[in-house]
C-alpha cells in the first residue's frame, strides 16, 4: 500500500501552477513529487526534461533540475544529459503529441536506445494547448476541429510501440488513480533502462469522451498472472484496448536488458565525463599521426 | 622554387586516396610545403575523381590547374586532364594507357601488380614510380608503406613499392627543402584535434557530406580519449544532445553541413534564449535542399547571421585554414562557455577536405575557460537562480547536481530571473536586454581581418573562410605585376570587425569582393553594417574553389 501521507513532497513545491481545474495533470504532478519524496530523492539530483504543451510544463511546478526544452525534443536533451552526468536521475514529462506526433523519431531511437529514464506520457489523447485537435492517440471518429469529419488515421498504440521499440518497462496507469500512478511511477524511476509509462488522463476541456466517468467504466487491472518478461504476451495486452475491451492498466513488459551507458565502458565504468578533468595537453598524442 | 602541381586521376573505389596520401607524406616528410585538394562525385564506386597535390619549398595555400604531372589511374584521367599540362608537363600511367611517347612515362604499372599478385597494388607500385621520378628518399616511401599497410597486404606493398621504384628512372631535379617537422592536416581534421585540445568530451552529430570526417576522426579517439561520440537520429537531436550536454555541465560540439543546420535552427534560438553554450560546426556546401553534396561554397553566410526565429546574441568564426580551424575551434568553445550563447563555425569542402602543411598545434597556446560560478552549499538562505540579472547580462552558471539543495532551471519560454514562465511586459525587455547586450561584449573581442598586400593599395580584394589562400596568391601575382593590391580576409565575421576593413577601403580605388556564393553575402553584410559599398563582385557559384588567376584575370580584365 502506497503511503498516502506524503513524506517531505515540500521540498518540491515550486510555482504556482495554472492548469485548468480538473485536468489530469495536477494528479500527475502531486504522485510525482510523492513517488521522487518516497524514494528518497532530492531535488538537485533528478533532472525533468520536457518539450512543450501543458503537460511539459510539468517541470515549471516542481522544484527539481528541469530542461523545458522545444516542442517534440523532450528526449534528446535528456540523452545529453545522461552521457555528459550518468548520476542524474532523469524523468521526461510530456504529452502524447509531444512524444508520438512533433517528437516520435526521437521516442523511436531512445527507446532503441534502451537509455536509462522514467518516461511519463500524459496521455490525455488530444492537443490541450492548441485548443483540441487529433494526437496521434485519438482514436478514428472522434471529430475535433481540424478533424471535422472525425479522425481517420490509425490510432497510435503507445504499449506496443514502447515494445517493439526497445523499451525495457512499458506500464500504464490513471492520473485519477493515485494508488496505482504513484507505485508504478516509482517502478519506472527505479528501473534500469527505458521505462515508458502512458498516463491516461482526462482533458476535461477539449476530450469528450474519454473523460473520468468514461475511464472509471473502462480500465481495468492487467490479471494477477500476467507474465511482463513475455513480449508476445505484453504485445496481445496492448491491443486490448483498440480492440474495444476496455483499457488495461499495469505492468505490460518490463526485463533486464544492458542499457546505453552500460554498453559504454568508458560511461560504466568511469567517473561522469562532467567530473573529468580537461587539459589540452591532453591532446598532445593525436598531434604525432599528422606529422 | 617553383611549385609543382601533380595531380592523380582514377574512378571511386582504385586506391586512389592511399596513393595520394603517400604521395603527400613523402613530401611532407622530406620537407616540403604542400596543398592538396579533393574533386570527388556523391558515389561510392565508379565515376571520375581526382586529387592536386601542389608542392614547394616555400610555402602553398591554394591549388592551382596548371599540372605538372599527371598519375592516371584510367583512361578518363588522360582525357579530361591532359589539356591542363604545363610546357614540359608529363603523364605517369599504365602502359596499356599510353604508350611511350615525348611527356609520357608509360610504364607495366598493372603487369607489376600482377607479378606481386594483387591487382590492388597498383596504386604502391605508380607510388614506387613517383619516388624513382622525383629522385626522394626509398627508405622514407618504405616507411610510409609501413605504415598505412598492415597484416598480409603489407608485404605485398613493399613488394610493390620495390618494383614500382625499379621500373622508372629518375627525371625530376629538385629544390631540396630543409628538413623540418610539420603537420599535415585538413579542415575537419584541424576543427576536431580543436574539439578535443578544447576539452570536448561529448559529440553529436548526423552524418553529412562534406561534415562528416569531423565525426569519423573523433569517433576513432574514442579510446584514447575522454570523447564520446553519438550518432543522432537526426540533426534536431544531435543539436538537442548536445544542449543537453552542456547544461549538464560538460564541452560539447555538433558539426554538420547547410541542410543539417537548417533543422537545427530552431534550438539555436533555444541556446540563445535558454543560454546554454553551443558550438555548431557548418562545412558547407552548395545547396539549396541537396544542391551538390560533394562540392564548396560560401553560401549560408546570410542564413546563419540570422537563423533562428526572433532575436538572439551569437557569434559566427569562419575558418580560413588548418591553423585557423583548430585555434579558433578552442577559441569558439571558450567564447560559447563565457557568454553562453551559440558560436557557428563556418567551414567548406573545399577546407574539409586540403591537405595542408601547416607549424605543429602548440597546445600551450590553447586554453579551457569553463567561466562556472561556485555556490555555497550551505549558504541554505540563498536560492540559486540561472537567469539572476547581472551589470554585463552574464547569469553565474552552475552545474546541475552539483550543488546540494539547488536547482538549475532552463526554459525555452521567456522566464523570470529563476527560470519560470511569464508573460509579463517588464520582465521581456529585461529579459531581452540582459541577452541581447551581450553583442556589445562581442565586439569587444572580435579578432580583425588578416591583411594582406601593400601598405596603400589601389585595389582591395575582401573575401572571408578557405578562400584567404587564393587570394593570396592572387595578391602576389597582381603586384608582381607591378599593381598595388591588397586582400582583405575576414575570420571573425560576426559581429563584424570593422577597423581594418574602414581603414583600407578609405584608401583603395576598388574594392572587389571575392565569394563563392551568387548574392555577394559578406559585401551585404558589410554594407548592413558599415554603410561601406563594394565596387565590385567576383563571384562564383559553380561548386568548385576559385583559383588564383581567375582573379588575376579579373583584375586585369576589370580594373584599369
Amino acid at each position: 500500500m502506497t503511503n498516502l501521507n506524503p513524506i517531505n513532497t515540500k521540498q518540491f513545491d515550486s510555482v504556482k501552477n495554472a492548469w485548468c481545474p480538473g485536468c489530469g495533470n495536477h494528479g500527475i504532478l502531486a504522485a510525482l513529487k510523492q513517488a521522487l519524496a518516497e524514494l528518497g530523492l532530492e531535488p538537485h539530483e533528478i533532472l525533468i526534461t520536457s518539450g512543450i504543451g501543458q503537460a511539459a510544463k510539468t517541470p515549471q511546478y516542481i522544484r527539481t533540475n528541469g530542461f523545458n526544452g522545444l516542442h517534440g525534443r523532450a528526449l534528446p536533451p535528456a540523452l545529453g544529459a545522461h552521457i555528459a552526468n550518468k548520476d542524474l536521475k532523469i524523468c521526461i514529462t510530456s504529452g502524447d503529441g509531444d512524444t508520438f506526433g512533433e517528437g516520435g523519431n526521437h521516442a523511436l531511437h531512445n527507446m532503441r536506445r534502451n537509455i536509462d529514464v522514467a518516461h511519463f506520457v500524459h496521455d490525455n489523447q488530444i492537443y490541450g494547448l492548441t485548443k483540441g485537435q487529433a494526437s496521434p492517440t485519438t482514436f478514428p471518429g472522434h471529430v475535433t476541429s481540424v478533424q471535422t469529419e472525425g479522425v481517420i488515421n490509425q490510432t497510435l498504440n503507445p504499449i506496443a510501440f514502447a515494445i517493439v521499440s526497445g523499451a525495457t518497462f512499458v506500464a500504464r496507469t490513471f492520473s485519477g488513480d493515485r494508488e496505482h500512478l504513484v507505485p508504478i511511477i516509482k517502478a519506472a524511476i527505479q528501473h534500469k533502462g527505458y521505462a515508458l509509462v502512458d498516463i491516461m488522463q482526462p482533458c476535461v476541456i477539449f476530450n469528450k469522451e474519454n473523460t473520468y466517468q468514461w475511464y472509471r467504466e473502462n480500465l481495468y487491472q492487467l490479471p494477477e498472472d500476467h507474465d511482463p518478461t513475455n513480449k508476445i504476451e505484453a504485445l496481445s495486452r496492448a491491443f486490448e484496448y483498440e480492440e474495444g475491451k476496455g483499457v488495461p492498466m499495469g505492468i505490460f513488459y518490463q526485463v533486464e536488458k544492458p542499457t546505453f551507458i552500460d554498453q559504454i565502458p568508458k560511461l560504466r565504468d568511469g567517473k561522469p565525463l562532467v567530473d573529468l578533468e580537461l587539459n589540452p595537453m591532453k591532446a598532445e598524442k593525436f598531434i604525432k599521426e599528422f606529422l | 622554387m617553383k611549385k609543382y602541381n601533380l595531380l592523380i586521376g582514377g574512378s571511386a573505389g582504385q586506391g586512389m586516396d592511399t596513393l595520394a596520401h603517400n604521395i603527400e607524406k613523402i613530401l611532407q616528410r622530406t620537407g616540403y610545403h604542400l596543398f592538396s585538394n579533393k574533386d570527388y562525385e556523391s558515389r561510392v564506386r565508379g565515376g571520375h575523381n581526382f586529387t592536386q597535390i601542389r608542392f614547394s619549398i616555400e610555402p602553398v595555400g591554394s591549388h592551382s590547374n596548371e599540372i605538372d604531372l599527371i598519375i592516371a589511374l584510367n583512361d578518363e584521367t588522360v582525357e579530361v586532364h591532359r589539356e591542363k599540362l604545363v610546357e614540359g608537363g608529363a603523364i605517369l600511367c599504365d602502359e596499356k594507357i599510353l604508350s611511350l611517347e615525348e611527356g609520357v612515362f608509360s610504364l607495366p604499372i598493372v603487369a607489376g601488380a600482377k607479378e606481386v599478385g594483387d591487382v590492388r597494388t597498383q596504386t604502391t607500385i605508380a607510388f614506387g614510380a613517383f619516388v624513382k621520378l622525383f629522385n626522394l628518399d626509398f627508405e622514407l616511401a618504405k616507411t610510409i608503406i609501413n605504415d598505412v599497410f598492415k597484416g598480409e597486404i603489407l608485404a605485398k606493398n613493399q613488394k610493390a613499392l620495390e618494383i614500382g621504384y625499379n621500373m622508372a628512372v629518375s627525371h625530376y631535379e629538385l629544390e631540396k627543402p630543409e628538413a623540418e617537422t610539420r603537420m599535415l592536416i585538413n579542415g575537419n581534421q584541424a576543427i576536431g584535434l580543436g574539439a578535443l585540445a578544447g576539452g570536448v568530451t561529448f559529440y553529436g552529430a548526423y552524418p553529412m557530406t562534406p561534415s562528416t570526417s569531423i565525426m569519423t576522426y573523433l569517433a576513432s579517439k574514442q579510446g584514447e580519449s575522454d570523447i564520446v561520440v553519438e550518432q543522432a537520429e537526426d540533426e534536431i537531436a544531435a543539436i538537442n544532445m548536445v544542449l543537453g550536454a552542456s547544461y549538464a555541465g560538460v564541452r560539447a560540439m555538433t558539426g554538420t553541413s547547410g541542410g543539417g543546420f537548417s533543422l537545427m535552427v530552431e534550438t539555436l534560438g533555444l541556446s540563445g534564449i535558454a543560454e546554454l553554450p553551443l558550438v555548431v560546426v557548418n562545412v558547407q556546401r552548395p545547396g539549396p535542399a541537396t544542391g551538390l553534396p560533394t562540392r564548396t561554397e560560401q553560401s549560408d553566410l546570410s542564413f546563419i547571421l540570422t537563423a533562428s526565429h526572433g532575436e538572439i546574441p551569437r557569434m559566427v568564426l569562419a575558418v580560413r585554414n588548418p591553423e585557423d580551424a583548430f585555434y579558433q575551434t578552442t577559441r569558439a568553445l571558450n567564447i560559447a562557455e563565457e557568454y553562453q550563447i551559440p558560436v557557428i563555425i563556418l567551414s567548406d569542402q573545399y577546407l574539409a577536405d586540403a591537405n595542408q602543411t601547416i607549424e605543429p598545434f602548440d597546445l600551450s597556446k590553447v586554453t579551457i575557460d569553463r567561466h562556472l560560478a561556485t555556490f555555497d552549499p550551505n549558504d541554505t538562505e540563498r536560492i540559486y537562480n540561472r537567469y539572476e540579472f547581472t551589470e554585463n547580462g552574464i547569469s553565474p552558471r552552475i552545474i546541475p547536481g552539483k550543488v546540494k539543495g539547488q536547482v538549475v532551471f532552463i526554459d525555452s519560454d521567456e522566464h523570470d530571473e529563476s527560470g519560470h514562465i511569464i508573460e509579463d511586459a517588464e520582465t521581456r525587455i529585461k529579459m531581452m536586454d540582459k541577452r541581447m547586450k551581450k553583442l556589445n561584449l562581442l565586439k569587444e573581442i572580435v579578432i580583425e581581418p588578416e591583411y594582406y598586400g601593400v601598405e596603400t593599395p589601389d585595389i582591395l580584394l575582401v573575401g572571408w573562410g578557405s578562400t584567404q589562400g587564393n587570394i593570396k596568391e592572387a595578391v602576389d601575382l597582381l603586384n608582381s605585376e607591378g599593381k598595388k593590391v591588397g586582400g582583405l580576409i575576414f575570420g571573425d565575421i560576426y559581429p563584424l570587425p570593422t577597423k581594418l576593413l574602414e581603414q583600407y577601403t578609405g584608401i583603395a580605388k576598388t574594392v572587389i569582393n571575392v565569394e563563392q556564393n551568387y548574392t555577394g553575402q559578406l559585401a551585404k553584410l558589410i554594407r548592413q553594417e558599415t554603410g561601406v559599398t563594394i565596387d565590385k563582385s567576383i563571384l562564383k557559384f559553380d561548386g568548385r574553389q576559385i583559383l588564383p588567376m581567375e582573379i588575376v584575370d579579373f583584375v586585369r580584365r576589370e580594373v584599369l
